[in-house]
């Protein structure tokens, strides 16, 4: 049961199963009617790195437009790549064959936000979750195929009576079962999951994390946890990588960006979020930030953070900061700090 | 914190009648809210909290829609005798409501300061010069720079966190006494909650007008409510003032939810306490506790007959047959 104490995380050793190198993602903004020309572009996701151990679950977060879930749709190569690698399992992704892909494919799995939206509402059950056995032609006879979908069932909690049943059926808590059934058929390692609680009630989000962690126990599954709720993702993941704009801010140890965040933005954040305590939420010391998220397409110069930054200097919006080791185990990009 | 009685709620019960039957959205809620007080309502999804808010602002489409019973005293005037007419006059002038989703809740082929100035026209006959300096005073009130050029601009124009605020701004307009906030911040992000939260904050504390904030998040309500009802399947089965909800939460299902709740400000020592199983099934007639098939404490008494709210400690009402202290009947 690893991931269930505090004690769990040695980032020591470099088994890495994922590996992301300089990931750039822009999306071309086009204008006019007959002939398109590209104006400029969305700098979605703006030069990312990072490495995920095996068995560690890595949580991403950020506001909403700030690229996390771009950054793990381009890992799994559902968009095309713009510069930079992505190396799962040893295989790059923006380098593989046919064949390469289709096991990157059967490998790394995605968690939908969307309980209501991923899955197809014409399907039943057990053509869902059967889909990746057939795709990847895990199992050859039909029957095979039934007791597996059977089994993944069972695992993820639902009862195998419903096996005939259409999405529609369901509620969001079930659904999102069926999304993780899924997920797992293809006996995966790495599994990104982007929001996959954040449409679930909060009665409801307790279960599937418990589930995921259970999963993760029994398969040795490793997460990519993409999620806004800072609440949830401290308690789930090992580290926390913070996002701003496209690029990554800040990435250390849980407790470590928790209790001792060093970047003004993850300070800004941390502070908004409202602790359920009475108490507690009166004498805090909230930092407002002011003002919205700056647009990607024209991202402020130096460091995206500065127009909004409380500690911002000259500095900050003549160079972009460098990426560095400020404690053991705990990078940062920042000027001032 | 006592507060001279702005609303009472008393016994409202709303059913729907669709085609596969009857749901069973409310069943019997009564609230208090007094004279600048903040009041928080906590529930999931189709726990009646919206709806119960919707039917003493009378916006309950009927039918399908009925109300089966209850009394809603504004200023001890019952909303539900009052005529259609009569009820357009509170609406908007003494209680405003703020909603969830601003993009559906702004009209959007209307300028944001048209449909700010429509209010002001409406409920205190201003023209259209007065209106529009007003609109101006009120955009700027809620924090939107460059008030001017904004109030021009159509909702798509604005980002989310702008529009709530251009929400709030119209629901200011005539200075309600009561505020009615329907999960205003659950579609922002956290940053932006917690802009929108201080500057509602701010406009209570300086306009002295009572709030009832409708939300799922136990964490948003800790900092701002002064009492707290939570809601269950149509039913209140806590209310509290706020410290108590927290500290001394009496009601199962109260202290569940709280313990499924992870924190931001703790290390991690245990896995999440889930609760099985999901709500009950609005369209069955509800029938003993609503929340026994879930509890760990329920017994036979407790699928047999419904507690009513009673108050057991001071400011502390629970309906509940059980003393979660104890794990025994009270």
């Amino acid at each position: 049961m690893t991931p269930a104490n505090e004690t769990s995380t040695s980032i020591a050793n470099n088994d890495y199963l994922v590996q992301v190198n300089q990931l750039v993602k822009h999306f071309p903004v086009l204008q006019g009617l007959v002939i398109e020309r590209q104006v400029g572009s969305v700098k979605a996701v703006d030069g990312i790195s990072f490495n995920i151990t095996r068995g560690e679950t890595l949580g991403m977060v950020g506001e909403s437009g700030c690229g996390k879930t771009t950054a793990g749709r381009t890992m799994l190569g559902l968009y095309p790549i713009t510069s930079g690698s992505v190396k799962i399992s040893g295989i790059e992704v923006n380098k593989a064959d046919r064949q390469q892909l289709l096991t990157i494919r059967r490998k790394a799995q995605m968690i939908f936000q969307d309980p209501y939206g991923s899955l197809n509402p014409r399907w039943t059950i057990s053509g869902i979750i059967g889909e990746p056995i057939r795709v990847h032609r895990l199992l050859k006879s039909n029957k095979e195929r039934n007791e597996r979908v059977h089994e993944l069932m069972l695992l993820v909690g639902l009862s195998p009576r419903l096996i005939n049943r259409f999405p529609h059926e369901f509620s969001g808590g079930q659904r999102q079962r069926i999304g993780i059934a899924r997920a797992l058929a293809s006996e995966p390692e790495f599994i990104v999951c982007d929001e996959p609680i954040s449409a679930l009630d909060v009665s409801i989000q307790a279960q599937v994390v418990n589930l995921l962690e259970d999963l993760q126990d029994q398969f040795g599954l490793t997460y990519l946890f993409i999620a806004h709720d800072l609440s949830m993702v401290r308690h789930i993941c090992d580290r926390v990588a913070v996002m701003y704009l496209g690029g990554i801010v800040e990435l250390a140890e849980r407790n470590e960006l928790y209790e001792n965040p060093l970047h003004p933005y993850t300070v800004a954040l941390l502070s908004a979020v409202p602790i359920p305590d009475p108490k507690k939420d009166r004498i805090r010391q909230r930092i407002i930030l002011s003002g919205d998220v700056p647009s990607p397409i024209n991202p402020p110069s130096g460091c995206h953070f500065h127009p909004r930054c409380p500690l911002a200097a000259k500095v900050c919006s003549e160079a972009p900061p460098v990426w560095r080791e400020a404690a053991p185990n705990h990078w940062v990009a920042c000027h001032v700090i | 914190m006592d507060h001279q009685s702005l609303l009472e709620v008393n016994d409202l019960r709303t059913r729907f009648h669709i085609a596969e039957g009857v749901v069973y959205a409310v069943n019997g809620v009564s609230i208090k809210v007094g004279e600048g007080e903040t009041l928080a309502v906590v529930g999931e999804s189709g726990c009646g909290k919206s709806v119960t808010m919707m039917s003493v602002m009378r916006l309950i489409p009927m039918p399908p829609g009925e109300l089966a019973s209850g009394q809603a005293l504004f200023r001890n005037r019952d909303l539900f005798k009052l005529t259609e007419n009569e009820m357009e006059h509170v609406r908007g002038k003494e209680m405003a409501m703020v909603f969830q989703d601003p993009m559906t809740a702004l009209n959007p082929v209307l300028t944001v300061g048209r449909q700010i100035g429509e209010t002001l026209r409406i409920h205190l006959g201003m023209d259209e010069r007065q209106s529009h300096d007003r609109a101006v005073e009120l955009i700027a009130q809620v924090g939107i720079p460059d008030p001017e050029r904004r109030l021009s601009e159509y909702p798509h124009q604005f980002s989310g966190g702008m529009r709530q605020r251009a929400m709030i701004a119209m629901s200011l307009a005539c200075a309600p006494s009561l505020l009615i906030a329907d999960e205003p911040t659950t579609a922002l992000d956290v940053t932006i909650q917690a802009q929108i939260i201080e500057l509602v904050k701010r406009l209570r504390d300086d306009l002295g007008m009572a709030i009832i904030w409708i939300t799922h998040d136990l964490g948003v309500v800790a900092g701002l409510a002064e009492r707290v009802n939570v809601m269950y399947s149509g039913f209140i089965v806590e209310e509290a003032i706020v410290d108590e909800i927290y500290e001394h939460p009496l009601h199962p299902y109260t202290h569940a939810l709280l313990e499924a709740l992870p924190r931001i400000d703790r290390r991690r020592d245990r896995r999440l306490r889930s609760i099985p199983g999901a709500p009950p099934n609005l369209l069955v007639a509800p029938h003993g506790c609503p929340f026994a098939p879930r509890c760990d404490y329920a017994f036979e008494r407790c699928r047999q007959e419904n507690p009513q709210l009673e108050l057991i400690a001071p400011h502390h009402k629970i309906a509940c047959w059980v003393d979660v202290s104890t794990g025994k009947p009270r």
